[in-house]
């Protein structure tokens, strides 16, 4: 009897809940850690760009409406879904970023951990980052942390799946929607983590990714004025530049590293509060 | 009606004694600046009041020198519990010297010396003295273990609340453990000088804190400079662009704290007394000269007409002029630019089809002043409602539903302030909910605090001033 034929997955973008195609039309062929072609995978525009921040827009006043339990549940709904796919991640993971399967294995379990990490924090934000401030006078006054709202995100060049997670899950703790730029060498762990998002109750339009060169759409990301913030560490030589244009709508900037860090460290909270706003409320109390 | 008519009640300004020449504060001592010396000018009557050196970039560079050593060699090193008892001295030698502040400010700025007596120099005492406790008690900050200072803080003020933007900049900044160079506005300089011989009187180590006077060329040298680690800039929103992009791809942080134009959302079950009284606070408070002032009033439609001739009433009782007067309640307008500025987008407000109204009255004939004005008729399109104008004008808007509100008041790329007056706590708590600005005053409006975070949404800059949130400005994760 012959070997059975494999089925081969057309790799699409992620946006506004749906995998459409680039509207471009273009492709771009993906290898991996030998050189071997892959797959061919779509290479987002600035089209598709303005498209996804268009879903993420919508997609803002209820993610940040939700409940912080809620937001929790979604979160770990991810990391549930994800552990159930681990071997077809670790694969993925192994093949384009040429690691052993143990290695691989150990950075899916790490992506998976960083979700459930993640999901705990969103109904203990308010309680750390804010607070009731003793003003000098007869008034009640309170500071509670407040997602900045829609996010670009140029997600790690080297770590395609644990980099991933590691800048996206932050993101949408803190209540944002994000619009994500994957490595553009490895493109297809991002892919596959959108099939997770999509069957994980994680409303549509909340988390949007993008195949393609971050070089090419970054800057477009970076001008649009219905973006609120942008996270660079994925920006490579183009950081300053990128940096320069958000500062023409005051975005909110998390600056690249000067190296891809290990993800495999704690990140405490320095991935969130970048995209947090704090919102004081005052009311004088007298009867 | 019989009116009463008040008496003037001026302040002495006998306290306060005034150089012909200021000159730079740097590493502990006055010193001459390499530019061309400005003039300061009380805008109440156009006297010059004193000469100012203006800081070259060779000048900005010894204060970064002066605050880079001391940032090594004693700040840096000293015990935390030493850097707030400085810090408390600081803040009684403001309280001891309070009147002398109160008037300095008034002369230099033009608010009145009400508000300078009983909201700037308090404030800014309680600002010290709030972060002075801060020192040594870093480690509850919420940035772990053992979070560190970033170095040299080059900071950069406006002139609506010189001494109170000085210690909101000044203060944090220390307690953290930083060392500040600090360039005051170029038409307000004194206060800030007369804050550098308080440094002198508390023994405050040399090269902690640096004031180099000057223009906007010694404010971007101070912002340029490649040895400054952090920058903190008060003032417009274009400004605070040109800063954001200047810092881009360095190593610098920086917190922005912009401009605004808030709304100040009036329910049909307010208080309508109460309500009139803070939209007045709101908008009339220092001139306008607020960043988060409610110059846009929303009035659920209902009771437009009711509030709007109350409003006008009240606003017919308030008294515009000398601002030494402890009767005036609207003092001078800062500088002529910020008198034809406000001119220009009035005039843009009745050529675009709004209704003006101003009260009676004759304003003085020496000095820069502008009647306390409210325009209705107003759509959200009209450039008065978009603008900031930074002076006394009040742009009336309407709204029928909650929704309509909260989508007219949203409607700006600022998001610095806002302010909602209503009998009904559910009501109050869901709009704040969603009004997009960092304050959000609820049946009151312009309270600060040093306790109480403030800054911007939007387009309103980044970081908070005050609160524990207020020490990640000046502070790194360890």
């Amino acid at each position: 009897m012959s070997e059975r034929l494999e089925v081969r997955k057309t790799y699409k973008l992620y946006v506004g809940g749906k995998f459409p195609r680039s509207e471009s039309g273009r492709t771009y062929p993906v290898a991996d850690g030998r050189g071997h072609f892959v797959a061919n995978a779509a290479k987002a525009s600035r089209k598709d760009a303005r498209d996804a921040v268009v879903a993420a827009r919508a997609a803002f006043a209820g993610w940040s409406g939700a409940t912080a339990y809620n937001r929790g549940q979604v979160l770990y709904r991810v990391a549930e879904v994800m552990e159930g796919r681990a071997a077809q991640f670790a694969e993925e993971v192994a093949a384009g970023e040429g690691l052993s399967a143990a290695k691989a294995r150990a950075a899916v379990d790490a992506a998976v951990d960083r979700w459930v990490w993640y999901a705990g924090w969103t109904d203990k934000l308010a309680a750390v980052l804010g607070g009731t401030n003793p003003v000098a006078g007869p008034y009640f006054d309170f500071s509670v942390p407040e997602p900045s709202g829609v996010v670009a995100v140029l997600a790690p060049q080297r770590s395609s799946l644990l980099g991933l997670v590691s800048v996206l899950a932050p993101v949408l703790a803190t209540g944002c929607t994000a619009v994500v730029v994957s490595s553009l060498q490895r493109p297809l762990p991002a892919i596959t983590l959108s099939e997770v998002l999509a069957t994980s109750d994680v409303p549509g339009g909340v988390a949007n990714l993008l195949t393609g060169d971050a070089a090419e759409i970054g800057p477009w990301l970076a001008e649009h004025a219905d973006v609120d913030g942008i996270d660079l560490t994925g920006a490579g030589t183009a950081a300053m530049e990128l940096e320069r244009s958000a500062a023409g709508t005051l975005k909110r900037v998390l600056r690249a590293p000067a190296d891809e860090p290990d993800w495999t460290g704690d990140p405490g909270l320095s991935r969130m509060t970048p995209f947090l706003e704090t919102k004081t409320v005052w009311h004088p109390i007298g009867v | 009606m019989t009116v009463f008519e008040y008496a003037p009640a001026p302040e002495s300004r006998s306290i306060v004694t005034l150089r012909s020449h200021y000159g730079l504060f740097v590493d502990g001592e006055f010193t001459d600046g390499g530019g061309t010396p400005l003039k300061t000018v009380n805008p109440a009557t156009e006297e010059v009041l004193g000469e100012v050196a203006v800081g070259t970039d060779a000048d900005v560079d010894r204060a970064v020198r002066a605050a880079r050593k001391a940032f090594t060699r004693v700040w840096g090193p000293m015990r935390p519990a030493d850097r707030g008892k400085y810090l408390f001295r600081i803040a009684r030698l403001l309280q001891e010297r309070a009147r002398e502040f109160a008037v300095l400010e008034t002369l230099d700025n033009g608010k009145p010396i009400t508000e300078s007596r009983d909201v700037d120099v308090p404030l800014a005492a309680a600002h010290f003295f709030y972060h002075a406790g801060w020192a040594d008690k870093l480690e509850h900050a919420g940035l772990g273990p053992a979070p560190r200072p970033l170095g040299v803080a080059g900071q950069v003020i406006p002139w609506n609340f010189p001494l109170l933007m000085l210690a909101w900049k000044v203060a944090p900044a220390l307690a953290a453990g930083n060392t500040v160079v600090l360039k005051p506005a170029e038409t307000t300089p004194l206060t800030a000088l007369l804050f550098a011989e308080v440094c002198q009187q508390a023994d405050l180590p040399p090269g902690v804190v640096n004031i180099v006077t000057g223009a906007g060329d010694t404010g971007r040298a101070v912002v340029e400079h490649a040895d400054v680690d952090k920058v903190a800039f008060t003032g417009s929103t274009e400004v605070g662009k040109q800063i954001a992009r200047s810092v881009a791809g360095t190593r610098k942080s920086l917190t922005l704290e912009l401009g605004g134009k808030a709304a100040n959302i009036v329910f049909d079950d307010a208080p309508i007394d109460q309500a009139v009284e803070g939209v007045v606070r709101g908008i009339f408070f220092n001139q306008g000269h607020v960043c988060c002032a409610g110059s846009r009033l929303l009035v659920q439609e209902s009771v437009h007409d009711e509030l709007v001739a109350s409003l006008q009433r009240r606003i017919g009782t308030l008294r515009v002029g000398d601002p030494l007067d402890k009767n005036t309640d609207v003092g001078a307008i800062n500088s002529p630019e910020q008198l034809a500025r406000i001119r220009e987008l009035v005039g843009i407000g009745e050529a675009e089809g709004a209704q003006v109204w101003q009260p009676d009255g004759e304003l003085p004939e020496r000095g820069n002043w502008f009647k306390p004005t409210v325009f209705t008729d107003v759509t959200p399109a009209h450039r008065i409602a978009r603008d900031e104008v930074f002076g006394p004008v009040l742009s009336v808007l309407t709204f029928r539903t909650p929704d309509e509100a909260v989508a007219k008041a949203n409607n700006t790329t600022y998001g610095l302030s806002a302010g909602i007056w209503s009998e009904k706590g559910s009501r109050i708590l869901a709009v704040a909910d969603q009004l997009r600005a960092g304050v959000v005053w609820a049946n009151t409006f312009n309270q600060f605090d040093p306790t109480s975070p403030f800054g911007g949404y939007k387009q309103s800059g980044y970081g908070r001033e005050g609160g524990r949130t207020g020490l990640r400005a000046y502070l790194k994760e360890s």
